[in-house]
């Protein structure tokens, strides 16, 4: 699904250059969830934006589904964020002045959908995420979790092969960071792989597997048994 | 490629971001708004000023010369210089036959004469004019007719009056043709009664009659007071001037370089001037209309940089979500472009309107200052374009901006 060798990558400050990434070799298959850990500066965050085709590496090979992920134009870039990959973010980043369904119907936009088509598999995700009553709000009109869980319906629109978590709890309570890692649970229980970047161990041990980092290379790399979310909520 | 013109995603997507930043986005417009505004209100005065006076030359041929004749101040071949000059029919004939680009040669007498009807009397101006007068200076009657060729040939006792003699010698609704006025002493039937023109070249003109009563009468034979020529359009009517006065010179026994000799006008000339500072103001209503347009369309690119860097976040969101910098980049031109039309649609009716009352106040009544003050649809359409490219080329600048910022680093923005 997902092979990574000797990833590098390093970022200049002035003129001496920061070496972030040191040799990254990481393999996921599919169905897997995966759980980066690490301090702050360890890495995790540029590694989960090279996967994303948000960065670009140095040095290194990135194959994605079969495909080598190299020399990316702009487009191809684009093109391949759509229809592979499908992002959650810690601070959501829904766009502010359109609503749930709206938010949920651009990744289908760009893809180039009838907007008619567009909007009920929109509605299908966000029923999924259980939130068909909230279509018609605006994000600032709606909860911490519930604009997770549209960030999340937005993310799975237009079915992407791996679904990319960035601290997807960071702004939420626990309660709630317990219901989204239930949902994201289940998604992974239907067979979607999953990356997730967090810092917080509990929330990390409800994965299948946790990489840690520290300085730019991988010191951990375990298998763990799944807490279930539900149980809390 | 156009397909997403006509898509409805599209507007809804310039709606929102139009709906985000209503009065930055109306402020910007006024830029634009008032561009058009000014290009239409001044191209309209412009052309009406332009009308007002083709109105008031309308009488006119435009392109005619008056040359009358004067005194010598240059001796020649044995003539003492301050010799009267004294044209003659001879010579119009001869003008007519040689000078190239001719179209009319109308030989005109005057005198001052006491006109007088019952027990009402002015002193006039008496002129004897041919019928062809009228191709001329095209005479506006209100009753009755102007000379025609039978009184030519009778020398009939018939008068053209100006409708100011009318209201010195007549009462007011009083039907003046068919009765009678005298002028020195002799009765003349009026014929016609013409409307006076706003403007007049030479001398004052009251009373018309008949060239060969007016030889017969004032004892004239041969000789003229001054004669009118008119060009042919397509002929320089400044060098028709000079080759009528010198051939006039060499007829007469004047001295070529004499500049005294002839009296004269070229109204021709004069209206050349006037044509040309009505197409400086058409200039200058253009560059001021254009630059200003082009003020307000840099606003408005001043501002969708600003919305851009704001929407920086947005954009990354975007861009992360699968956009193109292509369609990112489309999608701000199309905002620029709408911003400038509906701004320019605007201007052009608001433009309109003023038009509208400016023909209200200035352009009604026979004395208007701006006639049929108004822009051609073609001067609109012209507009519509520069407009549409101005947004396009201005879009572009923040397109690129929004674009060359890496969708990770945009997302990283707050």
């Amino acid at each position: 699904m997902l092979e990574i060798r000797q990833l590098h990558k390093s970022y200049p400050i002035g003129d001496s250059s920061l070496h972030v990434l040191k040799g990254i070799d990481l393999s996921v298959e599919e169905g897997e969830m995966v759980a980066i850990m690490g301090s702050s500066g360890s890495g995790k965050s540029t590694l989960l934006n090279i996967i994303g085709m948000l960065d670009e590496a140095d040095e290194g090979e990135y194959i994605l589904d079969g495909l080598a992920i190299k020399n990316l134009t702009e487009k191809k870039a684009a093109v391949y964020r759509n229809k592979f990959l499908g992002f959650i973010f810690q601070s959501f980043n829904l766009i502010n002045y359109k609503n749930a369904l709206e938010n949920v119907a651009l990744p289908l936009y760009y893809q180039g959908m009838k907007r008619k088509e567009r909007q009920e598999l929109a509605m299908f995700h966000l029923e999924k995420v259980g939130l068909a009553n909230w279509a018609q709000h605006l994000p600032k009109e709606l909860s911490g979790g519930q604009n997770q869980r549209v960030a999340i319906a937005r993310a799975l629109a237009a079915n992407p092969k791996l679904l990319l978590a960035d601290e997807p709890t960071g702004a939420l309570d626990t309660q709630t960071s317990h219901e989204i890692m239930a949902f994201i649970q289940q998604l992974n229980d239907e067979g979607k792989t999953i990356l997730m970047v967090t810092h917080e161990e509990d929330i990390a041990n409800m994965c299948k597997r946790i990489v840690r980092l520290r300085d730019g290379v991988i010191i951990e790399d375990t298998k763990v048994t799944q807490v279930r979310a539900e149980q809390y909520v | 490629m156009f397909k997403f013109l006509i898509d409805r995603d599209t507007w809804q997507e310039v709606f929102d971001s139009f709906s985000k930043n209503k009065l930055r986005s109306i402020l910007t417009m006024v830029g634009v708004w008032w561009g058009i505004l000014l290009l239409i209100g001044l191209l309209g005065s412009a052309r009406g000023l332009e009308n007002a006076f083709n109105r008031l030359f309308g009488d006119f041929a435009t392109n005619s010369i008056f040359v009358m004749g004067n005194t010598t101040s240059m001796p020649f071949k044995g003539f003492q210089e301050g010799k009267r000059v004294q044209l003659t029919l001879t010579d119009i004939k001869k003008v007519e036959e040689n000078v190239e680009g001719i179209e009319f040669v109308v030989p005109r007498n005057i005198t001052q004469s006491l006109v007088v009807r019952n027990f009402l009397s002015g002193r006039f101006s008496i002129m004897g004019d041919y019928p062809i007068l009228d191709k001329v200076k095209k005479k506006k009657l209100i009753h009755g007719r102007f000379i025609n060729q039978n009184d030519i040939s009778d020398r009939k006792k018939v008068a053209v009056i100006s409708d100011d003699i009318y209201k010195q010698l007549f009462q007011k609704e009083e039907d003046a043709i068919g009765t009678y006025i005298q002028i020195n002493s002799i009765n003349y039937k009026v014929i016609g009664v013409y409307q006076t023109g706003t403007m007049n070249f030479g001398p004052s003109e009251d009373v018309h009659i008949p060239f060969s009563t007016f030889q017969q009468v004032y004892n004239k034979g041969e000789k003229i007071g001054f004669l009118m020529i008119t060009g042919k359009p397509e002929y320089d009517i400044q060098q028709i001037e000079e080759d009528s006065k010198l051939l006039l010179k060499n007829l007469n026994n004047i001295h070529p370089k004499d500049s005294q000799a002839f009296r004269s006008f070229n109204l021709g000339k004069e209206f050349a001037k006037l044509t040309g500072f009505l197409t400086g103001m058409q200039f200058l209503t253009w560059f001021v209309g254009i630059a200003t347009l082009i003020a307000g369309v840099f606003a408005i690119g001043n501002i969708l940089l600003i919305t851009v860097k704001e929407r920086t976040k947005e954009i990354g969101i975007r861009r992360a979500l699968g956009a193109t910098p292509f369609e990112i980049k489309r999608q701000i031109v199309v905002e620029a472009v709408f911003l400038t039309l509906v701004a320019g649609l605007f201007g052009i009716i608001t433009g309109g309107w003023i038009l509208i009352i400016l023909d209200h106040f200035f352009g009604q009544g026979a004395e208007a200052t701006l006639v049929n003050a108004s822009v051609s649809i073609a001067v609109v359409f012209i507009a519509l374009i520069i407009l549409v490219v101005l947004g396009t080329l201005i879009g572009l600048i923040p397109a690129f901006k929004a674009t060359s910022i890496k969708p990770i680093e945009a997302l990283r923005e707050e």
